[in-house]
């Protein structure tokens, strides 16, 4: 099968790999996929106090396809907010990428992992202002 | 010296006619055309001599006694056709059962698949971890209805070599049929129909440096007689068992491939044997979490099938472009299910994923190997940095824990 120059692009010199630390209360992890399924996505996000994807991270176990659609979402959200990063949608990577039909799942899992990983934020965010009050209130 | 891109590295899945097999065949297409078929004239006098050395050529290959019982075919998967339809139809009297492996070739499986659906019965024997067919498993699964065993030689994705003598000696005790598809092995393994009891064997040119679009089928004439319904009808050619003008210049380069191998096969293994050695010490060395899939003992020697953990099969494949190899991912077939073959050993569906088929064979230089194995190193250092499953890994999470979303 031949790729695309893009998907090639993002392959060879994949945009923000790397890992965020987990334990930041304004870091969103999304792990998605499965290894038996032959692609897991980790990408992860940096949320600033206004709601904006200050920094995303990625990395992949996947085809190149698979590599090139989660590189693709970490450029596209860096900058977004999270409302906006949630909008981006699979068909839109794979016009980007130019996917072929039996790729368009490295493109789903891509959208999944960007929603996962707000989700994870936004979990977070309600776990703290869960736990603040109570911290307050053993504090009175 | 440099080496020249790209590198072919997939001789299981096809070969380079070799040189010397395209010389010979040349003439056959332009100046010694006849018709085989042509009784009565110089052309054909002329073709059907060729077809005649060509018959006696491939017969000596196998140990076959007589070149009568050649039959040639346009390839294996025909061969394996005609094999088991032919034998099915011509003894369904005498019984409706088959028996083979789970990690043979499509051409077998999926025309078991088809005499199941017209009221045939198949057992399909498992493989141990190595991929080799337990004989007593074949013992056990004869019944009085069965009427033919088919185990291939050696296997297509992982070399496993089966142990055919030791079947052979059952069906031949118990008068069952043995067929045996034998194109990844012929030349490089070991194989003799005489004193391996073998009744019917599929052989293809392109897998020993033939052309392709040409085959034949073993077909013994005694002790016992083997009998079949020829699929294709017509003219009669090749005793009645295959219709249709014999190829006559691809025959000729299947021949001459098959002497070639007769007379170099065994220094060849040697070389090729090393060859795979070094490529496989080069990598395992240099890379943890590598595994072997298959027997490392019963194997041919151009065969390496490796599992790269923590790395997806495609994706590696990708970062090694000029090199030309097989992966039993997924994502390299239409089918999205990783290798049955690999599946079959126990192999996990992650290390299925992440496999990768070196396949070397006769053109295949040390410069080469040593390119590839430096090559797939430093990819698969890359991939693993790329890789959550291999820093998940790296921190002491045990990937199995974790409670993946299938997709």
């Amino acid at each position: 099968m031949a790729y695309s120059n893009k998907v090639i692009d993002h392959y060879e010199s994949p945009r923000n790999v790397g890992t965020l630390d987990k334990g930041d209360p304004g870091v969103g992890t999304g792990l998605v996929g499965a290894p038996a399924c032959g692609d897991v996505m980790r990408l992860q996000i940096k949320v600033n106090s206004d709601g904006v994807i200050e920094d995303a991270k990625f990395k992949t176990f996947g085809c190149g396809s698979a590599i090139a659609s989660s590189s693709l979402a970490t450029e596209w959200i860096k900058g977004k907010t999270i409302d906006q990063a949630e909008t981006i949608k699979n068909s839109q990577i794979v016009e980007e990428l130019s996917l072929p039909p039996v790729k368009i799942h490295c493109s789903v899992l891509a959208e999944d992992a960007i929603k996962a990983a707000i989700a994870d934020y936004r979990k977070k965010q309600a776990d703290r202002l869960r736990a603040v009050p109570l911290v307050a209130e053993r504090k009175a | 010296m440099a080496v020249k891109l790209p590198i072919f590295m997939d001789y299981h899945s096809t070969t380079p006619v070799d040189p010397r097999v395209l010389e010979e065949m040349t003439p056959y297409f332009t100046l010694k055309f006849g018709n085989a078929a042509s009784r009565n004239h110089r052309f054909g006098w002329e073709a059907e001599e060729a077809v005649a050395i060509a018959r006696e050529r491939v017969a000596r290959l196998i140990g076959a006694r007589d070149p009568k019982e050649i039959v040639f075919t346009s390839g294996a998967t025909e061969s394996d056709n005609v094999a088991l339809k032919g034998v099915a139809e011509f003894y369904r009297d005498k019984g409706n059962h088959l028996i083979t492996a789970t990690t043979e070739h499509k051409a077998i499986l999926d025309t078991c698949k088809r005499l199941e659906k017209e009221g045939y019965e198949v057992t399909y024997l498992p493989v141990a971890a190595d991929g080799r067919v337990d004989p007593d498993d074949v013992k056990k699964a004869i019944r009085p209805t069965t009427i033919l065993v088919s185990i291939m030689l050696a296997n297509n994705e992982i070399g496993t070599v089966q142990p055919i003598r030791e079947i052979g000696k059952i069906t031949r005790e118990r008068g069952v049929l043995l067929h045996s598809d034998a194109v990844q092995g012929l030349g490089k393994v070991d194989f003799d129909v005489e004193e391996m009891n073998v009744d019917l064997v599929s052989i293809t040119a392109h897998k020993m440096y033939g052309p392709k679009g040409q085959g034949a089928l073993y077909v013994r004439r005694s002790k016992p007689r083997v009998r079949l319904v020829a699929q294709i009808d017509g003219g009669g050619h090749e005793r009645g068992m295959r219709s249709g003008t014999l190829a006559v210049p691809l025959i000729v380069g299947l021949g001459k491939a098959a002497d070639l191998m007769v007379q170099e096969g065994k220094a060849e293994g040697v070389r090729i044997l090393g060859l795979r050695e070094r490529l496989r010490s080069r990598i395992m060395n240099r890379l943890d979490e590598v595994y072997l899939n298959g027997s490392l003992e019963h194997r041919l020697p151009g065969n390496l099938n490796l599992s790269f953990s923590f790395v997806e099969g495609e994706g590696l494949m990708m970062a090694i472009k000029d090199v030309a190899v097989s992966s039993g991912s997924a994502c390299t077939s239409a089918s999205l299910e990783p290798s049955y073959v690999l599946r079959a050993l126990g192999v996990g569906d992650e290390l299925a994923h992440s496999s990768i088929r070196f396949g070397l064979g006769r053109f295949t230089t040390e410069e080469e190997v040593d390119f590839v194995a430096d090559l797939v190193t430093e990819k698969v250092k890359r991939l693993r940095d790329l890789s959550p499953l291999w820093e998940m890994h790296q921190d002491g999470v045990d990937l199995k824990s974790v409670a993946w979303a299938a997709h």
